[in-house]
């Protein structure tokens, strides 16, 4: 099933031309991994999925992003944020208490009742695999987590609100690999309910965790196919070279 | 020794100097002060009404009035600051508008004290008819330090980084939401340092008050916001200058008192900024 269809979507900042002419369909229940260069338009790409772009007043967009054959421009950005989550790529907690956190979201879409609220936040803490290692402190401070551990609750943060879809802003650049490999596992456990899509500068991940892949350059969507055929006999030469490392 | 070092050695007892100069007025000011007026302190100066065409007596009257008229400024510029400051750092565009109210911030800070007097007596006292008042003179006060409590507000706004704005609005918080539970309480230190930078404004000003509320002689305390008042930095001019042969003591002791003042004032908001940093979580 298709879960989001991108078409002729061309965004500018100001004068710069960020995205040219992206076409795109993206399945639901699998993970999409987004590889590039730096400043190649992936994390424009995905900061138009869920509108984020437009908290820049410079932002200009053309062509259409549709969610479930809804147009997200005619979405209500807060509605629409609800359903597409989004995780970044430093690990950022809300200034409040671990619990606080992850009940931040439910709470502004009007969850009031306590019991509630912990029950939310138990289960989506246990899905990003944190609740063992927090369940005894729930009440200090996120910033006492270790970074890999804030990055889980930043995922747990966005499970507790109930997306369809969540957006991996390179998410493991600031951690070590077994934080990596934690955070990877997750993702691969969520794939059975959510749409993941991952921008990742991390080629090897791309090809770990994606069942499909793109590449993007210089704002342009070069390729998207599956992964282990991307990987093995990409079409484009571009891709090759970068896959291989020889730039970028 | 180098030229160069020579030169360094040179400027650097200048610099020094000019930071040390700092310290002596207000080192002078203070001890003056003290040294002047502690004499007059006495309980009965601090609880009684002046007497003997204020040549004796106490001061009351005059404390009563201008913590009343401090009180009454910020009532009315605290919200309407931190207002405005929220709509200019998180929802103003940068169009003419918006603009023209950053002007129109900065001009105010630079109006005199006693034009505002004068804007005071025109506006509140003769246009809204509520008389020589503590309504009236607050309200002056507080458009006087409105600029203050604006600007330092703004800045402790946008002192919160942007990344939780992005995070709040990913989890699909609208902005206000996003202000009302992250920015705000995150800003609450940054707020309070202009509202101690406004108490002190207001508490000490003299020309704001002295067409809009203050009395000249008034032995009893205020009964309503439409009542005059004495105020100390009116008081401490009247005895000053036109009341002959007041005692120096009482002159110095009433600049102690209102000195302490503004000094309590302060530090209970010193006490409250303090506690809202050690909660700070970053």
């Amino acid at each position: 099933m298709v879960e989001i269809v991108v078409k002729e979507l061309d965004i500018w900042f100001g004068a710069v031309h960020a995205l040219r002419g992206v076409n795109m369909e993206i399945a639901s229940k699998e993970i999409l991994s987004i590889i590039g260069p730096a400043s190649s338009g992936k994390t424009t790409f995905l900061r138009t999925l869920n509108r984020l772009n437009e908290l820049d007043v410079t932002f200009k967009m053309k062509g259409s992003v549709e969610l479930t054959g809804l147009d997200i421009k005619k979405i209500e950005a807060e509605h629409l944020r609800k359903k597409v989550g989004m995780v970044f790529a430093l690990p950022l907690p809300l200034p409040l208490s671990i619990f606080d956190n992850v009940a931040y979201g439910p709470k502004v879409h009007g969850v009031k009742n306590k019991q509630k609220q912990q029950e939310i936040v138990e289960k989506a803490l246990k899905q990003a695999y944190l609740w063992d290692e927090v369940k005894d402190r729930l009440g200090t401070s996120a910033f006492k987590l270790s970074g890999g551990q804030q990055q889980r609750l930043c995922i747990a943060r966005t499970l507790a609100v109930e997306p369809e879809v969540i957006l991996f802003d390179e998410p493991c650049s600031g951690l070590d690999p077994i934080s990596t490999a934690k955070v990877e596992e997750a993702m691969l456990m969520l794939k059975a309910n959510y749409t993941l899509i991952l921008v990742t500068n991390n080629v090897k991940q791309a090809a770990r965790v994606g069942d499909k892949t793109a590449f993007f350059l210089s704002g342009e969507l070069i390729e998207i196919d599956r992964t282990d055929k991307m990987f093995t006999t990409p079409h484009d030469k571009r891709t090759d070279d970068y896959i291989r490392g020889k730039f970028g | 020794m180098s030229n160069a070092e020579r030169t360094q050695k040179i400027a650097f007892f200048f610099i020094f100097l000019a930071a040390f100069l700092i310290v002596v007025p207000v080192g002078l000011i203070v001890a003056i002060i003290i040294q002047k007026g502690l004499p007059a302190i006495t309980w009965q100066f601090l609880t009684d009404v002046p007497r003997q065409g204020m040549r004796a007596g106490g001061i009351f009257p005059a404390i009563v009035g201008t913590v009343y008229l401090v009180i009454g400024a910020i009532i009315f510029a605290l919200p309407i600051g931190v207002m405005a400051a929220i709509y200019l750092s998180e929802y103003a565009r940068d169009n003419f508008l918006t603009r023209m109210i950053k002007l129109a911030i900065v001009n105010l800070a630079g109006v005199p004290s006693v034009v505002y007097g004068l804007f005071g007596l025109a506006l509140f006292v003769v246009f809204f008819k509520f008389g020589a008042s503590i309504l009236s003179g607050s309200l002056t006060l507080g458009i006087m330090i409105l600029p203050i409590i604006i600007t330092t507000s703004r800045e402790a706004l946008e002192s919160v980084p942007h990344s939780f704005r992005e995070a709040s609005c990913s989890l699909g918080a609208s902005k206000w939401q996003t202000v009302r539970y992250i920015i705000l309480p995150n800003s609450i230190a940054g707020i309070l340092t202009g509202t101690i930078l406004g108490i002190g404004r207001a508490a000490g000003e003299t020309a704001p008050i002295l067409f809009t509320v203050a009395a000249f002689y008034l032995p009893q305390l205020p009964q309503s916001i439409f009542d005059q008042a004495m105020a100390l930095p009116y008081h401490l001019y009247v005895i000053s200058t036109q009341v002959p042969n007041v005692d120096e003591k009482i002159r110095y002791g009433t600049a102690l008192v209102l000195l302490a003042l503004v000094l309590f004032m302060n530090l209970v908001a010193i006490i409250i900024r303090y506690k809202f940093r050690k909660q700070k979580k970053w």
